[in-house]
Parts: structure tokens; C-alpha cells; sequence
């Protein structure tokens, strides 16, 4: 039975493309993350699926620079998944890059796999540059890959960082905020997947963080909200950012992606009760017949 | 080797002084403060390399992680901030950032122990080691003075991968010199004997040495005194070589006994010959205010406390004594010194 799941090997390119193109990639993005995670039978679903497409904007809409065939080239441009127990969306994107065969997306989560329930640089799966899944963590891992960046090597890459929005709630998080504005980071890009949902509930249920754009802008920030769903504002959001960091404008850049966990999968979506768990069989039958 | 002390200095010089060695050795060096950096010596790289020193502020979480980032980026970069804060506050980025990752990360907890002195127990660390020594990948030393704290440094910063070096505030006195062999995860043997072996590491070292003086001057037992500063990768030769040899063996550190230097030589005898093991340090207690000295009497870490330990080690192994001990304590060992 799990053996229907299979992986086709198609690699997309990073490059410029409008809007309606970026859909097709998202769909097969999110087929990977059902089909991995069923064969996992355990594993975080919603995160991924709700920031699918700025995952493959950000890989396949020639925003950041890397080289799947040189994952240590020094110009590469970093993406760090601060919300480490979103894996199976780094893993199928990287994947999709070309990083390493499609079909190993079926081992998530399996003995020995190198793709591991949370990101483990131990593995040396091509394409993760750091262990992650202590939530908080990771993005001050990335204010670090920035400070090297701009203040010492002055090599012009650019960081990218995923954190939730529960994720925010960790005190680390706002550490990382302060010094990010503290060093006029504006080669970093903090992504804040902004779904409200979080495991016990909604975010401000659990414990309210809003309002996020203020926290951030008091600490320096260029704050862009966006729906994280639409393509035309992902971009823009991007382009906003890279603009900034070539200007040098001395200011880190937040996107709040306004998404909805679970998106595109009718039973999935908008629901927290989705944040930790695999689809079976039958419920992964049924989301694929969606993701067309 | 006869050692004798050559004026005092705390090992948090040696540190500070070795940052310096390396920053200009290596250009990727880098040092990230708390700002306690008068206090841990990171100071004198900051006044040196100002354009490598990064003040994190108060968030020692944020520090260690961002060196993890900075390591991911090819920098060796050295966080330091008293023992109680560098290796407690940020445990969790330690195991899963810094260890877990494998990076080149140095954390350097200063200011550790009961002799910070009048601080009090909040800032006098003495559990660390135990947390520090379950990591995996991490290399662990505790400096006996001044020169061994310097060279430890340079070592850790030489070195490839995650590495905590553990240094004191007050003066210590200079005993080791240029010459002294420093290897890390290599013990150094500084008094040769095969009555009694007493293993010590940071403070607990010299006051090894004085008791073994005594030993032999007031019963003739020659003691051998192992400096062993890297308690992670330890070295189980000479342990296991001196439980052989001597039969008898006595732990020196300022820490608590439990799963410290203590709990690391139990396992190492365990495991590969078991011998009559007596522990000097802190005995599931915290510290509290005080001189250094008051502290280390009235916690029991002077030589003391090593020359009765090693009385009843021996007289364990003479006996060939196994189960629950009903023979002379401590204290009655070390009534009249
Ligand atoms: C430090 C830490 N505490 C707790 C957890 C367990 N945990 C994993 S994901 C998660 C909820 C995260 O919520 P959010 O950031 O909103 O992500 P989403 O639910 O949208 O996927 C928690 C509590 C963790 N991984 N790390």
C-alpha cells in the first residue's frame, strides 16, 4: 500500500517567473509533503503546507542564490528553518532544487535517514545549513550567518530564516530581534508564518503575541505584511527586501506571511489539531486528489 | 617534576592573554561578550581586534547561538561569560546548536566555583562539568593556573570543533611554567608515587600537590598527582594505569562530586578496574559568601581534606574492604591538622 506513493524526479529551475507559474511547483511541492508524511506515519503537517508557496517562491522565483551541486559554494545566499519541526517542506524543496533524488523524500523520517524528523546537520543532507527544532534557536543562528556576512567577510550574502508564529513566543526569539536591529542587519530575512496556529491552539489563545508588525518595527525592522498565500505580494515582498539589502539600508527585514496552516487541503485547513500530525492512508488519498 | 609556586595570577589572565595569542595567529577568530568582558578578560582582544569583538549584551542564549552561526560561516568564534550563565542559561543552545551541529564554537565559562568568593552561591558554579560532560562532540577543561589556562586556550582555539574551558576570578598560585607539557585529553602526572594516586583538576591541583608534601612528610606515602584538566575526552590510560599501580584513589575538584571529575574517574574504574575511590569537592550543597579561602575550608577543598581522603583510600584498599563502608571517615582522619 505505501509503496503507490512514489516521487517522480522533476527538478525545477530558480528563476524569474510570474505568478501563475509558481502554482505548479507549490503543487507538487505539497504532494510531496503528504506523500512523505504519510509514509513517515508521523510528522508535522500544517506548517508546511501553509508556507509552501513562499518556500517556493524563495527557492524557485530566483530570490536567494545557491547551487544544488556545489551546497557549500561560499556566495551562497543561507536559508535556515528556525521552525525546525517543519522539515518535510525543506526537505522537498531542496529535493525539487536538485539537492538529492526525489525518491529519498520517502525516507523522512525512517532509521538512518538523512531526513530526519527535524533538521539534523549530522546527516549532511546537501542544503541544510544547520540543525534546527529547539524552537528559537535558528533564527539567532541566522543573525549570526548575517553578522559574519556583512560585518566581517562583506561577501553580500543574504540570509533567509522561517520562524512560526507560536515559535515567537520563545524570549531567544526576541534576543535575536534586538540584536539583528542592533547590527543593522539588512542582508537578513526573518519569514514569520503567521498561521495563528500553534499545538494547543490558536496563538493568541495560547498566549497572545500580537501585535507582531509593532514588536518588530520597534526593534528596527522593515516590516512587510503580506498574504503568504498570493504570489504577486510574495515576490514583491522579496524584491522589497533584496532592494534593502543591496542599498545597504541598514535595517533587517520581517515578512509577516499571513497564511492558514494546512492550506489547500479542504480537511487540513485552518485547523491547529493538524499542526502535529501525518495524514493516514485514506485522508492522504484524499488531499492528493486536491492538490491538482 | 618538583613544582613550587611562582607568584599568583587567576587563570582568567591566562585566558585573556591567549585570546590576544590567537586573534592574531588567525584572522577568523572572533570573540562575542556579555558584557562582563572586564571581568572574563575578553577585554584585552576587544581593545586589540575591536573590529572582531561583537558586544551580544545580557542574552547569553543569543550569544551562543549566534557564534553557532558565525561557525557555520567559518569563524572561530569564543563566547564567554561566567560559568553560572555560559553554561546554564544557554544548556539548551549548547546541546542542540553548538553539540549536536558539531560546530566550531569555544564557550568559556569564567568565574566559576566557590572561590568567585563573595558573589554567593547564585554565581558560583559547580554543576556545570556534569551537564557539560553528557554532550556529545564536546571537548571539556578545567586549567590548573595562570600558564595551563593560557596554553588551554590556545589549544581549545587550535583545535576543530565545540570545546568549554571552565576559569576562576581570584589569584591562583603560578606552579606550572612554559616547560609543563600541555596535551588536551592527555593527563600530565606532577608528582610521581605509588602509594596513592590523586586525580585534580583548576584549584584542586596545587592544593594536590601541598597534600602529598604532607603525606610524605608526616607518613612517608608517596603520593602521584595527575593533573587532569580535560575531563572530556578523558583519559582512561592513566586513570585505569593508576588505579593499577597505586590501588588507591582520591578526586580533587572545585565542583560537585556528583557526575564532576569524581563522578568521570568512578566511571572510568568502573568500567575498567575498580579501585577504592574517595571524592573531594562539593558535596551536594551550594556555595554561599565568603574569601575564597573561608569557602574552601569550610567546604572542604584544601589539601586537607585530599591528605585524609587518601588516608582512607588506602586503608579501603589495604583491607580489601567491599560493601557498605564501616571503617574511619574523613573527618577523624583530618581531626589534628
Ligand atoms: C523550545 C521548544 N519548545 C517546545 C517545542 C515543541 N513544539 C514543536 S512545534 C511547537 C508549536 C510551534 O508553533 P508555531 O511556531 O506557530 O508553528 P506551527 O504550529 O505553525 O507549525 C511546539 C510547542 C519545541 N520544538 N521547541
Amino acid at each position: 500500500m505505501d509503496n503507490s506513493f512514489v516521487f517522480p524526479q522533476i527538478i525545477f529551475e530558480n528563476k524569474r517567473r510570474i505568478p501563475e507559474d509558481f502554482r505548479e511547483i507549490s503543487l507538487e511541492i505539497k504532494r510531496d509533503i503528504i506523500k512523505s508524511l504519510a509514509l513517515a506515519k508521523s510528522g508535522h503537517s500544517g506548517g508546511p503546507l501553509g508556507i509552501t508557496e513562499v518556500m517556493t517562491v524563495l527557492y524557485f522565483g530566483e530570490i536567494m542564490n545557491y547551487n544544488p551541486k556545489d551546497s557549500y559554494w561560499k556566495h551562497r545566499d543561507r536559508f535556515v528553518l528556525s521552525a525546525g519541526h517543519m522539515a518535510p517542506i525543506l526537505y522537498s524543496v531542496l529535493a525539487r532544487a536538485g539537492y538529492f533524488p526525489c525518491d529519498e523524500l520517502s525516507t523522512l523520517r525512517k532509521f538512518e535517514s538523512r531526513l530526519q524528523g527535524h533538521p539534523g546537520l549530522d546527516m549532511k543532507l546537501p542544503g541544510i545549513e544547520t540543525s534546527s527544532g529547539s524552537l528559537g534557536q535558528g533564527i539567532s543562528i541566522a543573525v549570526g550567518m548575517a553578522m559574519s556576512d556583512r560585518l566581517l567577510d562583506k561577501n553580500n550574502q543574504n540570509v533567509f530564516c522561517v520562524t512560526g508564529d507560536g515559535e515567537l513566543q520563545e524570549g531567544a526569539c526576541w534576543e535575536a530581534a534586538m540584536s539583528a536591529g542592533n547590527f543593522k542587519l539588512d542582508n537578513l530575512c526573518w519569514i514569520v508564518d503567521n498561521n495563528d496556529c500553534q499545538i494547543d491552539g490558536r496563538v493568541k489563545d495560547v498566549m497572545n503575541i500580537y501585535p507582531i508588525e509593532d514588536k518588530f518595527l520597534s526593534f528596527g525592522f522593515n516590516v512587510i505584511s503580506i498574504d503568504g498565500h498570493e504570489y504577486s505580494e510574495i515576490i514583491s515582498a522579496f524584491d522589497q527586501f533584496k532592494k534593502n539589502s543591496e542599498d545597504k539600508c541598514g535595517k533587517p527585514t520581517c515578512i509577516i506571511a499571513k497564511t492558514f496552516m494546512g492550506n489547500g487541503v479542504s480537511f487540513m485547513q485552518d485547523k491547529y489539531s493538524w499542526h502535529g500530525n501525518p495524514p493516514n492512508y485514506e485522508q492522504a488519498v484524499q488531499a492528493l486528489s486536491e492538490l491538482v | 617534576m618538583k613544582f613550587i609556586a611562582n607568584g599568583s595570577k587567576p587563570t582568567r589572565h591566562g585566558f585573556g592573554e591567549a585570546l590576544v595569542i590567537l586573534g592574531e595567529k588567525n584572522p577568523n577568530v572572533v570573540v562575542l561578550g556579555a558584557d562582563i568582558t572586564g571581568s572574563v578578560m575578553t577585554s584585552y582582544f576587544r581593545d586589540k581586534f575591536p573590529e572582531r569583538f561583537f558586544s551580544i549584551g545580557i542574552a547569553e542564549q543569543n550569544a551562543t547561538t549566534i557564534a553557532v552561526g558565525m561557525a557555520l560561516s567559518g569563524k572561530v568564534p569564543f563566547f564567554s561569560s561566567y560559568s553560572a550563565f555560559a553554561a546554564f542559561r544557554n544548556s539548551d543552545q549548547l546541546r542542540i546548536s553548538v553539540c549536536y551541529n558539531n560546530v566550531n564554537v569555544k564557550i568559556c565559562g569564567g568565574h566559576s566555583g566557590i572561590t568567585v568568593g563573595p558573589d554567593g552561591a547564585t554565581h558560583q558554579s559547580l554543576e556545570e562539568v556534569s551537564f557539560l560532560r553528557a554532550l556529545p562532540n564536546l571537548t571539556l577543561v578545567v586549567p590548573c593556573d595562570y600558564n595551563e589556562a593560557r596554553k588551554a586556550t590556545i589549544a581549545i582555539g587550535e583545535m576543530v570543533g565545540p570545546a568549554f574551558i571552565r576559569f576562576g576570578r581570584s589569584p591562583l598560585p603560578i606552579f606550572t611554567d612554559e616547560s609543563t607539557p600541555f596535551t588536551i585529553g592527555k593527563c600530565e602526572i606532577f608528582n610521581e608515587g605509588k602509594d596513592v594516586a590523586i586525580i585534580a583538576n583548576g584549584i584542586m591541583v596545587w592544593q594536590a600537590l601541598l597534600a602529598a608534601d604532607e603525606l610524605e612528610k608526616r607518613k612517608g606515602i608517596k603520593a602521584r598527582v595527575i593533573n587532569c584538566h580535560t575531563i572530556k575526552p578523558i583519559d582512561e590510560e592513566t586513570i585505569v594505569k593508576a588505579a593499577m599501580e597505586c590501588g588507591a584513589i582520591v578526586t580533587a575538584e572545585e565542583h560537585q562530586v556528583t557526575g564532576g571529575l569524581s563522578g568521570a574517574v568512578a566511571e572510568v574504574l568502573a568500567k575498567n578496574y575498580p579501585a577504592p575511590i574517595e571524592f573531594v569537592g562539593m558535596k551536594d550543597t551550594f556555595g554561599g559568601s565568603g574569601e575564597p579561602e573561608e569557602l574552601m575550608v569550610k567546604f572542604g577543598l584544601t589539601w586537607r581534606e585530599i591528605y585524609a581522603s587518601a588516608l582512607v583510600a588506602i586503608e579501603r584498599r589495604d583491607k580489601g574492604f567491599i560493601g557498605l563502608r564501616k571503617i574511619k571517615d574523613v573527618a577523624e582522619y583530618s581531626e589534628n591538622l
